[in-house]
């Protein structure tokens, strides 16, 4: 017989579940109908009044260079940040897989960076690549190079990049070494009788065994580098130069907050939780389905 | 020729040994079975066969070919594990021609090699399925398909029927046999169940503590244990191993120290006037069997094995006398080992 706890008091039940409800009701329901609204209404320069403009700031947005180029530059930062996130981190993994002795030492210290904040961490990096004072800058002149990229757009898009995958290698590699330890050695010593140098089991076991994690990060990530990555770039490029890294999500910030067009930031915050929803639909319905052997 | 010969082999996990040094010669198309309780070392042993565990000290041959330092993909073995160690991401048709497909061998070849050895175990219908949609017997026997088209020299298998239900071992464990006398390969079998050990082994080699405690067939092994190890492991019920003290009826040898005195309970046969007096505590109808427990004056239990019609009543006095003289196995006290 299965036991069940139950409560007499109708009321009890919604008391603990409240705290949770508030918060979100708070922090995300609200403020998402803020931005639902808003999106539809233009305010005033001056202020004193806001007036219902329909669909028009959508369709000012779709018809702005910047904002499409905004969103070119997005899809170059997650798809950079997402692999170079998801390689490292399995190559990290796997060798921690491996070695026995000191095994915990190493994922402590893998994990840390996660535990930094994204604002901190682009501190961190926009000080080793500062082109003055900056330790990465030197040694790089000593061979040559000149980086600058407060002047060069692709080099502040490499170093947006690399602190936004240093920050994310952490959690990623966390979720690998637990799939891989879920795939039960046997396996993989069935396939070295069966003739499987180290590379081939790879191939052939340990990664399509890790591809439900491998799905599920790789939503994650995306998440992660469309929305996660605004301390970073704040703190590291504040979008520049010349917009080569203004991601959508930067931009959002930038123009409602800095430039002050409430209702034009909020149509692009309403286009981002379409984005985010679409995500997690395909995260929900479509990867935790079909991944299955 | 695909002999295996052990010699001397030893296994350590840095400073503690596990295997003190088995040696044996295992001759082509022999069935050998490693039996012992768990933590005796039986796993290790194969696995150092197969190559997935590092020989501390010794030597290993397959087909007389030292294999020491060889990957387990050049000793041509093949083994079936204990939770079977299906691909669960490939087909069965695909998870018995993994090993093929390395070694590059022409698709049709690969395709007829796998559908003679599904036809063999019964497979052919499954052969789209995944492992998951399998039943464990099925699943056992995909394992089993996987070893056999390769044709390796040597078969391991650890433990491959315990996850099976008692009865699909029973009838799993004779395919298996069959199986082996058919196509006549070299087999090393380990488990733990010495039922499973006595019907399949050619030989059978008792481990206990890193220790082969004993080699030989079967039949040897119940009628002469060399240790008080294997003559309680081997043979169920257990033989009843007393002190020499507990049989003071028997005439026993009073020059080699002291004593532990071994009696099969089925070699126990009621005898008017005889020297063993039992007092019965519990007396189980098997049907074929009588199984009674008794107790001797001296308080210790003592096993016996009587007809299913033997009429014993519970509380009564039984007048016991050993079948013959070679049901009393006598070992010395210290060493363990038989006198």
């Amino acid at each position: 017989m299965e036991k069940r706890v139950y409560f007499r008091a109708r009321l009890f039940p919604y008391l603990l579940v409240a705290p949770q409800i508030i918060v979100t009701l708070v922090f995300f329901i609200w403020p998402a109908a803020q931005a639902l609204k808003l999106s539809v209404m233009r305010e005033n320069p001056f202020g004193g009044n806001t007036r219902f403009v329909g669909m028009q700031n959508f369709e000012r947005l779709f018809n702005d260079p910047i904002y499409l180029d905004s969103f070119q530059t997005t899809i170059l930062f997650s798809v950079a940040t997402t692999f170079s996130g998801l390689i490292i981190a399995l190559l990290l993994a796997l060798a921690a897989d491996r070695i026995i002795k000191g095994a915990t030492g190493y994922r402590t210290f893998l994990i840390w960076p996660y535990a930094v904040a994204p604002a901190v961490a682009g501190a961190l990096w926009v000080f080793l690549f500062d082109p003055t004072i900056g330790i990465i800058t030197y040694a790089m002149a000593l061979f040559g190079y000149d980086w600058n990229h407060k002047l060069n757009g692709n080099e502040a898009m490499t170093l947006v990049v690399i602190a936004a995958t240093w920050k994310q290698i952490s959690y990623n590699f966390l979720f690998f070494v637990a799939g891989l330890q879920a795939i039960p050695r046997s396996l993989l010593e069935a396939a070295a009788i069966d003739g499987a140098g180290p590379l081939r089991r790879f191939w052939t076991v340990t990664f399509p065994l890790l591809s439900p994690t491998t799905f599920f990060l790789l939503v994650v990530n995306v998440v992660y580098a469309f929305f996660d990555t605004f301390g970073i770039i704040d703190a590291v490029t504040k979008g520049g130069p010349a917009g080569a890294t203004n991601i959508l999500v930067y931009k959002v910030y930038s123009d409602g907050f800095v430039g002050l067009d409430l209702g034009g930031s909020a149509a692009q915050s309403v286009i981002l939780m379409a984005i985010v929803i679409g995500l997690t639909v395909v995260q929900f319905r479509f990867i935790e389905r079909k991944v299955s052997y | 020729m695909s002999t295996v010969t052990l010699r001397d082999v030893k296994k350590a996990y840095g400073d503690t040994p596990v295997i003190h040094g088995v040696s044996m010669e295992i001759q082509t198309g022999e069935f050998i079975v490693v039996v012992g309780p768990s933590g005796c070392g039986k796993s290790t042993l194969l696995r150092m066969v197969a190559g997935l565990e590092e020989i501390s000290d010794g030597e290993i041959h397959i087909a007389e070919k030292l294999v020491n330092n060889l990957e387990p993909r050049d000793r041509d073995i093949a083994m079936v594990f204990q939770n079977y160690a299906l691909y669960p991401h490939m087909s069965v048709f695909d998870n018995m021609a993994y090993g093929l497909k390395l070694r590059k061998l022409p698709k049709d070849e690969i395709r007829a090699k796998v559908e003679e050895a599904a036809d063999l175990l019964q497979l052919r219908p499954y052969l789209e399925r995944r492992p998951r949609q399998l039943s464990g017997g099925q699943r056992q026997r995909v394992a089993m398909g996987r070893a056999i088209v390769r044709e390796p020299s040597v078969f391991l298998f650890d433990e491959p029927l315990s996850n099976l239900d008692a009865k699909l071992r029973v009838q799993m464990r004779v395919e298996i046999r069959k199986l082996q006398r058919r196509l006549g390969t070299t087999s090393l079998y380990v488990t733990h169940d010495q039922v499973e050990a006595m019907t399949m082994a050619d030989r059978l080699i008792v481990m206990n503590a890193g220790v082969a405690e004993q080699i030989g067939s079967p039949i040897d092994l119940y009628e002469h244990p060399e240790t008080v190890f294997v003559a309680g492991f081997i043979g169920s019920p257990a033989m009843n191993l007393l002190d020499a003290a507990a049989f003071p009826g028997l005439s026993l040898p009073t020059d080699r120290g002291p004593l532990t005195v071994g009696i099969r309970p089925e070699h126990l046969v009621v005898a008017d006037g005889g020297p063993i007096g039992a007092t019965v505590d519990l007396v189980e109808p098997l049907g074929a069997d009588t199984i009674v427990h008794a107790q001797l004056p001296t308080g210790d239990a003592l096993l016996i094995r009587l007809p299913g019609n033997a009429k014993v009543t519970q509380g009564t006095t039984l007048s016991l006398a050993p079948k013959d003289e070679a049901a009393v196995h006598l070992f010395d006290k210290d060493t363990g080992r038989r006198i």
